[in-house]
């Protein structure tokens, strides 16, 4: 079976809102409430045994806001499909694919700590890279690179990194590399 | 006749007897023998590692004792990224070790933040840690770790052993 046939397979039995052919890569859209079943229905009937990935995409400034996109793999037919759903700002939350995948598990919890997505009926719903109890979500477009102070204490803390106008500034010119390349404080 | 001796000199025990500072004495010894806690985060601890190892050898300044026990070492050598998740174990850790004790921050990173200026990144231990020495480099060579070692080794010269610690204590005792 081919990718083709079973994109338009699997059109007939979960809705899909949008399908997307690019250089041999087929993506599905579907709703929310039918990414479940998108995914039970790939695994049981046409054999996507592998979970590659979880990621999640925060289209700023676009309603709904966010995206969660699952790559599945096939070991036994070598085919790689692309699922994805929106998600909205107004009730972040996605229902968990662990009992399809158990590797889920962690991509859900990077995604949960970076950009604030809760996974309902998730088995361990923690912060991965984060400490449990940091008040942001660092890879949301409107959270700067240099971050936001936070004070937890016999925790952890952040502070704001001086980026000088940008992450990786270097400056031509005469004068030492302490003009160059800014310090994080001030030499004294 | 009576004969005459000179005043009690005996070469033998004269020969033996070295006089000098117990200040000088206690640096001596704490110098040569400076047990690093090796604190490996990032990829200056490859090189940290390459130090220790026949080629550059560390073992030639007393430093060869890596421990991974913190109750044991008298200097941590943070060699690496320190994130702020993981900074207050980094400060755990450097709180468990015995006084006297000694940071050597090693290459950008550990030193600045180095080139990751961003949320995660503690943008230097030295917000953390009283810090001895910074080592430049990103990493730096295991020569250059080997200087750093031997300026802290004439940093430990320098202090006051003992006259110093008095003169703590008596300031830390109230007045009768």
């Amino acid at each position: 079976m081919t990718l083709q046939e079973i994109a338009s397979k699997m059109h007939d039995q979960v809705k899909v809102l949008n399908k997307t052919d690019f250089r041999g890569e087929v993506t599905l859209e579907v709703p929310l409430d039918q990414i479940v079943s998108a995914c039970r229905l790939a695994k049981e009937q046409f054999g996507f045994n592998f979970l590659t990935d979880i990621c999640s995409v925060d289209n700023f400034g676009e309603e709904p806001r966010f995206e969660i996109v699952y790559e599945l793999y096939s070991f036994d037919t070598k085919l790689h499909l692309r699922l994805k759903t929106r998600v909205s700002e107004d009730h972040l939350e996605a229902p968990s694919i662990v009992p399809i995948w158990p590797t889920a598990n962690w991509h859900e919890r990077e995604i949960y700590d970076m950009m604030g997505i809760r996974f309902t009926d998730h088995p361990d719903l923690r912060r991965i890279l984060m400490w449990e109890g940091y008040p942001y979500y660092p890879l949301r477009k409107d959270f700067p690179l240099e971050g936001k102070p936070s004070e937890m204490p016999d925790v952890a803390f952040s502070n704001i990194a001086p980026l000088a106008g940008g992450p990786f500034v270097t400056s031509p010119g005469p004068g030492g590399t302490k003009d160059h390349e800014p310090r994080a404080h001030p030499a004294d | 006749m009576a004969t005459t001796t000179p005043a009690a000199y005996d070469s033998k025990i004269e020969g033996n007897v070295i006089i000098s500072r117990l200040d000088a004495c206690i640096n001596w010894m704490r110098k040569n023998s400076l047990w690093p806690m090796p604190m490996g985060l990032a990829c200056c601890a490859i090189e940290l590692m390459a130090t220790a190892a026949a080629r550059f050898d560390i073992a030639r300044f007393g430093a060869e004792v890596m421990r991974f026990s913190p109750r044991q070492s008298d200097v941590m050598i943070v060699a690496g990224t320190v994130t702020y998740k993981m900074a207050l174990a980094v400060k755990r850790i450097y709180d468990q070790m015995p006084e006297p004790k000694w940071v050597i921050a090693m290459g950008a990173c550990a030193s600045s933040g180095g080139m990751y200026r961003s949320y995660a990144v503690l943008q230097g231990i030295d917000h953390l840690l009283p810090v001895d020495v910074y080592v430049s480099g990103c990493p730096p060579r295991p020569e250059a770790l080997l200087e750093g070692l031997m300026k802290l080794q004439q940093k430990i010269l320098l202090e006051k052993a003992v006259s110093e610690q008095k003169h703590a204590k008596a300031e830390l005792e109230p007045v009768a």
